[in-house]
């Protein structure tokens, strides 16, 4: 669906993206991660032929990004800037026409998608009188207007409540479901991390890593940790047991204790601490985070 | 047709902009201020010679001139200079530009939207004025009346295009609206004063032929010019109106001119525009 080959942007001196290879398949929910400046929306501006590219190839569907045909494909691009703000004095509804009016999907979806987004209420309000939420629904609603094939969105779910980030999710899970392709940025790794199909970690405009959550941890075999409560009687117990385990590190406190373990001896360790009984008196379980797997690409 | 009007992308640009500006009551305000100085200029232009109350279409006009030339441009500036630098600052532009949308089609369609909405502005202030003076101008003044009110609205678009213009070239706001007073400050009031300023100094020798052409290089004195050279009765008035060369007076010439002060800002800001990042 999307390629890039080579791609590389740079601003006067600073260099945004660095040679970025990508491949995002037709049908996926792709997440691009990166702290703020890393890249992420050059690399999404650029694959928009908002801003042209110094080097490299861009393809959308095998048409080249802002060449013969490109306008076309732009029917079947949604797109949702971060921090957009929309006319103070159109309404809801009237936003949505107009971009509709301008992509040429008709407007006969725009009420149907004011009521999809929890919106059908303030159609008629004036954007002026609209939440930083409501605001952000709208843009995602426009986004969608015309069933797009592909949808960009650059941190789509700021200002969204949990409720709104659920629906905006869900909608997206949806979308792949007919076939979409969705790429989306997000500095909020906790949030995207069971939403999307695949990621690629930015950093310094260099992509860092691309791939699906657990192959990527798979791949670094980041350690998981795992905390237990112990009992006073049985901690000498315990602690001989914990020693014993391969491929764990133990830091053990006064009445607590983590064992720090290769992930692939997950059940060996919890076997072993489960057979200890009423030695331990509860067990956390923490698989590495994406803040993990995001640091250990991009500070090694 | 009406399909044409809904989704021509140039179209529906000018549609909205024009709609935001009578929504926000902005043509509405300022017609009402155009049409009451309007009134109370042609009621009290002739205070001076120790009289009130309308005088001839020749005189009303004269006056409006000097109210159009300080109000008319800083509108059209006010109205166009945060254009598209303030869709840039929304986040809006990076929208707008990756719909099936080109950036001749976001320029020109912003021009003619903002230009409509200046146009019915001008209209509407000096229509109103115009039909309460109407029975006393008599036919030809009505129409030498409309021919001040459709050079006004040329060189409201002129300034308007100077201000898209500066809409383009700022790199935000708050500059492009420092630029669009700044450009107000010298066209409307330091220009004049310069030229005459150096034209005394030198006693006419540093300026000399050129001085018409360089009223030429102001769209205000252009506009001035056009007015007092289409008023027979009216150009006596004016000192100027003996400094200018058969060619250059010629209405013809003044109103193509200002046909380019339109043309030539707008020209240039497509040209940037076009190659802008």
């Amino acid at each position: 669906m999307i390629e890039l080959q080579g791609v590389s942007r740079s601003f006067g001196a600073v260099q945004a993206v660095r040679a970025v290879d990508l491949e995002v398949r037709a049908g996926e929910i792709f997440g691009l991660i990166g702290p703020n400046g890393a890249g992420k929306s050059t690399l999404l501006r650029l694959l928009l032929g908002l801003i042209p590219a110094d080097s490299g190839d861009l393809t959308i569907g095998g048409v080249a990004v802002a060449g013969p045909g490109f306008r076309e494909l732009r029917r079947r691009i949604g797109y949702l800037p971060e921090n957009v703000v929309f006319y103070d004095n159109l309404s809801g509804l009237e936003t949505l026409r107009f971009f509709a009016d301008l992509r040429g999907t008709g407007r006969q979806a725009c009420a149907e998608l004011l009521e999809r987004l929890g919106l059908a209420a303030a159609a008629r309000r004036p954007v002026r009188g609209y939440s930083r939420g409501m605001r952000q629904r709208l843009g995602f609603a426009q986004a969608l207007l015309g069933e797009p094939q592909l949808l960009v969105l650059d941190e789509p779910a700021t200002g969204l409540d949990p409720a709104g980030v659920r629906d905006f999710y869900r909608i997206l899970a949806e979308l792949r479901a007919r076939g979409a392709t969705v790429i989306l940025s997000s500095h909020n790794l906790a949030e995207i991390q069971d939403r999307v199909d695949r990621i690629g970690l930015i950093r310094d405009g260099r992509l860092r890593a691309v791939g699906a959550v657990q192959a990527l941890r798979e791949e670094r075999r980041l350690p998981l940790s795992v905390n237990f409560g112990l009992r006073p009687e049985g901690r000498a117990e315990v602690l001989r047991v914990v020693a014993a385990l391969p491929g764990c590190r133990a830091e053990v406190g006064a009445d607590r204790a983590t064992l720090i373990c290769d992930p692939a001896r997950r059940m060996e360790v919890l076997a072993a601490l489960l057979a200890l009984g009423t030695a331990i008196t509860d067990l956390r379980l923490r698989e590495p985070s994406l803040e993990d797997l995001f640091l250990a690409y991009t500070e090694s | 047709m009406r399909n044409l009007l809904t989704r021509h992308p140039l179209l529906v640009i000018a549609g909205k902009e024009f709609r935001e500006r009578l929504r926000s009551r902005w043509v509405l305000a300022v017609a009402a201020v155009l049409a009451v100085f309007a009134l109370a200029i042609a009621w009290f232009g002739a205070a001076q010679q120790g009289a009130v109350g309308f005088r001839g279409a020749g005189v009303t006009i004269a006056s409006l001139v000097s109210l159009v030339i300080y109000l008319v441009p800083l509108i059209a500036l006010l109205l166009g200079y945060d254009a598209l630098v303030g869709e840039r600052e929304r986040g809006s532009l990076d929208l707008l530009l990756a719909l099936p949308l080109s950036r001749a089609e976001l320029l020109f369609g912003k021009f003619l939207g903002l230009g409509a909405a200046l146009a019915a502005t001008i209209v509407a202030g000096f229509g109103l004025a115009g039909l309460v003076l109407g029975r006393q101008f008599g036919g030809a003044g009505l129409l030498a009346y409309g021919g001040f009110v459709g050079s006004t609205l040329l060189l409201g678009l002129a300034f308007l295009s100077l201000a898209l213009l500066i809409s383009v070239l700022a790199a935000s706001r708050v500059v492009a609206g420092g630029l669009a007073i700044a450009l107000w400050f010298l066209l409307v009031l330091a220009y004049d004063l310069l030229l005459l300023g150096l034209l005394v100094a030198t006693a006419g020798g540093f300026l000399g032929a050129a001085f018409p052409l360089l009223l030429l290089l102001n769209p205000a004195d252009v506009f001035r010019l056009l007015n007092v050279m289409s008023l027979e009765d009216v150009r006596a008035l004016y000192g100027l109106a003996t400094v200018m060369p058969a060619r250059l007076a010629d209405p013809r010439v003044q109103g193509a001119v200002l046909l380019l002060w339109i043309a030539v800002p707008l020209g240039a800001a497509w040209l940037r525009f076009r190659k802008a990042r």
